[in-house]
């Protein structure tokens, strides 16, 4: 008997119990699409927290000072002369560039349309390329803007959105506090996936917004750029030992309760991809538990479906079948099943995948398809291969008696 | 004198072990000539569904040899034991044991699929096998839409399609109903008229009574052998 006959058997197998052969499928798709989009759903995420951390940029570190409540530790005034002397080319020989920020909201006006801006900041022309903010159309302001303290302001998407609807906003002027700024650029739009809309933002000189908004206090923080993402470590060192030595800090006195506090984003990055490992750890048990359950799923319907059938094998094996047929029907039946199952759970994960789910963007991690699709199928053939091939070797007369 | 299509000698089943141990074949012997046929009465317990299976081949004894068209069938491995099922045996069962869910023809053309025969020819010869049973207009029905009487008259069918040298039915008629019955073995006396050696198992004299040769058995030993005129039901009365 050939191959080909046995298969045409295993199809007319197939198609003798319709509902069955649905369910069985239906049972390994789901237990598959459910794995591969679990395993994508928390890739998703990890994805997304490790790109919102990107986008601060990896080769800087943060200067703030320590807000207030250190037990009894003096907080530090950040001054722009602090700054300044962090550029120190035989002190700090890494750094490429040194922005203080100065930061508070504020309201802009254009001919009668008011918007709330959450953080107008204030600073120097490098800011924008040390902290990732390019600008999009229009331009920066320049280090003459800044010494001159020129009032002028390159604002963010929303801001753009909200008060120039369908106007060309370079050139326009925006009251802020009494004061008008000339709008020179538009901040290229950034991906904004916290709570936060980083698009409401507008920058101005650091000058200008000390005159206009924030008087001459202490600035807020101080983006210091390595010259490279490799020698952040070495910048942070250095910043540190100029801030203690302005700061008149005794760093022999423990540097827990340095009035001052250094955020380093590869740090941040470091430790976002622990977590993120931790995370996909977690969800990788979960995936597991949730193929095994899908494995017994797919187990107990091959079980039953093949011991449903010992009678018919019975009738099979006393018409003349030689083993070697029967278990090769049964087998191509299993695969059938199996592969088609885990196809179709593979298309449904594939579509699945492009909705939202849960606020994330599911993205696949391809070892996963792999996964629930070989085991979910190895588990088919083995379960429906074994009981088949015990069947198969009974005495006809037995597997006939078989309720 | 040609050999016999069946040569039992010395057959022995037992079931289970120490007080548990039932015999149920107690040493039977018994040759079948070819174009014979024979009923195996006894009542329930009397051995006689064990000895159909041993001489089916889906059961095998614990002693005793058996020649199956000159072959030792309990010496034979698994591969040509299916072999022997397929070419040398048919067999007919109580239940009919047809495979659910597919067509009549389809269940005759089995025995034919599993020898290896052509598509073609074996659509062929299932029909002709189901026009001699007088059901070829019914070869498209699944076994759920046919009655009891039809099923089993398929099942006659998937026996003989292989031209098996030996016709074996256990109880044939057991879940049938006296008209059904009737029909059923009309076939068996035209497939004896045929040349077809049959052996029947039964416990309703009506059925034994149609056979050359009448064999009871007792306690898994047999007490009566003998040879009679069969029986013909009155010519006509069910068309084939």
């Amino acid at each position: 008997m050939s191959f080909f006959e046995v298969v045409r058997f295993a199809l007319r197998g197939l198609s003798a119990n319709k509902l069955r052969s649905a369910l069985t499928m239906l049972g390994i798709l789901i237990g598959v699409a459910a794995v591969i989009l679990l395993v994508a759903v928390g890739n998703g995420s990890a994805k997304a927290i490790s790109d919102r951390i990107e986008a601060l940029g990896t080769n800087t570190i943060t200067v703030m000072s320590s807000g207030g409540g250190g037990g009894g530790s003096s907080t530090a005034k950040l001054t722009p002369e602090i700054a300044d002397a962090l550029i120190d080319p035989t002190l700090a020989p890494d750094v490429a560039s040194v922005s203080p920020v100065v930061s508070s909201s504020a309201t802009l006006t254009y001919e009668g349309t008011d918007h709330d801006v959450t953080s107008f900041v204030g600073t120097t022309a490098g800011w924008f390329t040390a902290s990732n903010t390019p600008v999009g159309t229009g331009a920066g302001f320049t280090a003459d803007d800044e010494a001159q303290a020129r009032r002028v302001v390159v604002i963010g998407q929303t801001v753009a959105e909200e008060l120039f609807p369908g106007v060309d906003p370079i050139d326009k002027q925006v009251t802020v506090s009494g004061a008008l700024f000339t709008v020179v650029g538009v901040l290229k739009e950034k991906s904004s996936t916290g709570f936060q809309d980083s698009n409401d933002t507008a920058v101005a000189p650091l000058s200008a917004v000390r005159e206009v908004l924030t008087g001459y206090g202490s600035i807020n923080s101080i983006l210091v750029e390595a010259t490279d993402p490799g020698k952040v470590d070495a910048v942070q060192s250095e910043v540190t030992t100029i801030l203690n030595q302005q700061l008149k800090v005794d760093a022999t006195s423990g540097s827990t309760s340095t009035p001052y506090r250094i955020q380093n984003a590869s740090q941040l990055l470091e430790t976002q991809t622990e977590t993120a490992d931790t995370f996909t750890t977690l969800l990788g048990a979960v995936a597991a538990i949730s193929l095994l359950v899908g494995g017994i799923g797919i187990t107990n319907i091959m079980l039953v479906t093949v011991t449903e059938r010992t009678r018919e094998i019975g009738i099979r094996k006393a018409l003349g079948a030689p083993r070697r047929v029967i278990l090769t029907q049964f087998l191509i039946e299993a695969t059938l099943l199996s592969v088609l199952g885990g196809a179709l759970g593979v298309a449904a994960a594939l579509i699945g995948s492009s909705f939202t789910i849960v606020g994330v963007k599911p993205v696949i991690v391809p070892s996963s398809v792999g996964l629930a699709l070989g085991v979910s199928i190895a588990i088919g053939l083995f379960f429906g291969g074994l009981p088949a091939s015990r069947a198969a070797r009974l005495r006809p007369i037995d597997a006939l008696r078989y309720e | 004198m040609s050999k016999p299509v069946l040569d039992v000698r010395e057959l022995r089943k037992i079931y289970g072990t120490g007080e548990a141990t039932v015999h149920a074949l107690r040493g039977v012997s018994l040759t079948v000539e070819r174009g014979d046929y024979v009923a195996i009465m006894g009542s329930s317990g009397s051995g006689k569904s064990t000895l159909m299976n041993i001489l089916g081949a889906l059961d095998v004894p614990t002693s005793g040899q058996y020649l199956l068209d000159g072959v030792d069938v309990s010496r034979l491995a698994d591969r040509q034991l299916a072999l022997a099922r397929n070419r040398l045996i048919g067999f007919i069962f109580q239940a009919f044991n047809l495979i659910p869910r597919t067509s009549a023809v389809a269940n005759v053309e089995l025995p034919l699929a599993y020898a290896g025969v052509k598509p073609k020819e074996r659509r062929r010869r299932a029909m002709a096998a189901l026009d001699v049973v007088g059901l070829a207009d019914r070869a498209k029905h699944e076994p759920n839409q046919l009655s009891g009487g039809q099923q089993q008259r398929v099942a006659v069918a998937r026996a003989l399609v292989t031209e098996p040298a030996l016709l074996l039915a256990d109880e044939p008629t057991g879940n049938l109903d006296s008209r059904s019955t009737d029909d059923v073995l009309e076939v068996f006396d035209q497939l004896s008229l045929a040349g077809r050696t049959i052996v029947i198992i039964t416990h309703e004299t009506e059925v034994g009574d149609r056979a050359k040769r009448l064999i009871r058995l007792v306690d898994g030993s047999i007490v009566l052998d003998r040879r009679q005129a069969p029986v013909l039901s009155a010519a006509g009365r069910h068309s084939l």
